[in-house]
């Protein structure tokens, strides 16, 4: 989900921590090291790193592209390969009944079919492109708070998981309990922690 | 500070109890919120909101929709013990309008349109469309934050038990 969309929806996070000085040049090298890598034309099925912003299907993160005023905004591009299983089927017993032809065997053995399962799998994997899904990132660097403009509880905690092992940053995501301990005291933090449901109606 | 993924799940109420609130401002005393991010911005219920009620051992969920639909359900609702886990929102400033769904769960901003902001024409519009958008998404975010910030601190004040659920209580029955 773009930041440009008509309509989007947004999880909020604090960073807990700091990169490493010169900020610009490690933030450079980690989206660098952790961008997306393509997978059409390889036996994988999916592919999660960051990607530029303003063009997401080519990465580049030189010469700070990814700075706009005081934020760094990039994305999180999730790339799948949605094999049907009707076709992974076809192709199955199509192999199957071709093997049993040529071998002139009557039965296979569940290894063997398993075999031939995961060529399907793999043969189809190489010739169906992955759905890419990207969505974007805006992250404050001096308050320490990002902006992931999604809410799908999957892709948050992809993106949750891919930013930790890149960064090695915590987030926390800002829900009822953390928003409130932005702002309380001690005393109403102590309130907040025996805190139980009122009953509006009896 | 708790455990997150706890917190997450124990403070779900407070949540819910905010934006049952919430709706009873906007009915009750829309210039309260004025007073609160001290701006003249007009706050009105969408089109679609939801409650949930787990007074019983089973959850039950209620949601209301529509664009010309009464909020006399959700009332009864209320009166039978729900709290509400969702709301569609309208706000206004001036001629500029923010629709959002709030949910009290995780107070994640779902849904949300923006004023009309400039047209990107040439790759060259880019950057000041984003920041043009930062803008307005970050206006929206700070009346909601200063909103619920205010209803946290009434919610853990002598005043929630004494004055505001009577008089939350009152509005449901009346």
């Amino acid at each position: 989900m773009s930041i440009l969309s008509s309509s989007v929806s947004i999880t909020r996070y604090q960073v807990l921590g700091q990169l490493v000085d010169p900020l610009m040049d490690t933030l450079t090298r980690l989206l660098t090291q952790n961008a997306i890598v393509e997978i059409d034309d390889e036996d994988v099925d999916q592919s999660a790193g960051w990607t530029s912003f303003e063009d997401p299907f080519t990465p580049d993160f030189t010469g700070s592209a990814f700075v706009m005023g005081s934020q760094f905004i990039f994305s999180f591009r999730m790339d799948k390969k949605a094999i049907p299983l009707k076709v992974v089927n076809k192709r199955f017993r199509q192999q199957i009944t071709k093997l049993l032809k040529e071998s002139g065997k009557e039965f296979l053995s569940r290894n063997e079919k398993k075999q031939i399962k995961e060529d399907v799998i793999r043969e189809l994997s190489l010739r169906i492109p992955a759905t890419p899904n990207v969505y974007d990132v805006l992250w404050n660097y001096e308050k320490s708070s990002i902006w992931f403009f999604s809410t799908q509880k999957s892709v948050n905690e992809a993106f949750e998981v891919f930013f930790t092992k890149s960064f090695k940053l915590n987030l926390v995501r800002r829900f009822p309990y953390t928003a409130a301990m932005e702002s309380l005291t001690n005393s109403e933090e102590d309130i907040l922690n025996r805190l139980t449901p009122s009953q509006f109606m009896e | 500070m708790l455990d997150i993924s706890v917190a997450y799940n124990r403070y779900k109420f407070v949540g819910y109890e905010f934006l049952t609130w919430l709706w009873f401002v906007i009915e009750h005393d829309p210039a309260q919120l004025n007073r609160v991010i001290q701006e003249n911005i007009n706050f009105t219920v969408g089109n679609r909101i939801m409650l949930q009620n787990a007074v019983h051992d089973a959850v039950e969920t209620i949601t209301i929709k529509g664009d010309d639909a009464g909020l006399e359900e959700g009332i009864l609702a209320l009166k039978k013990g729900a709290l509400v886990t969702e709301i569609h929102l309208r706000v206004t400033e001036e001629e500029n309008e923010w629709q959002l769904t709030l949910k009290g769960e995780n107070l994640n901003i779902s849904n949300l349109k923006l004023p009309e902001s400039g047209q990107i024409e040439t790759k060259d519009d880019v950057e000041g469309a984003v920041l043009e958008k930062f803008f307005l998404y970050e206006k929206i975010m700070v009346w909601v934050d200063a909103i619920y910030c205010y209803f946290i601190k009434i919610r853990l004040s002598p005043e929630w038990n004494d004055v505001v659920v009577p008089q939350i209580k009152k509005w449901i029955l009346q």
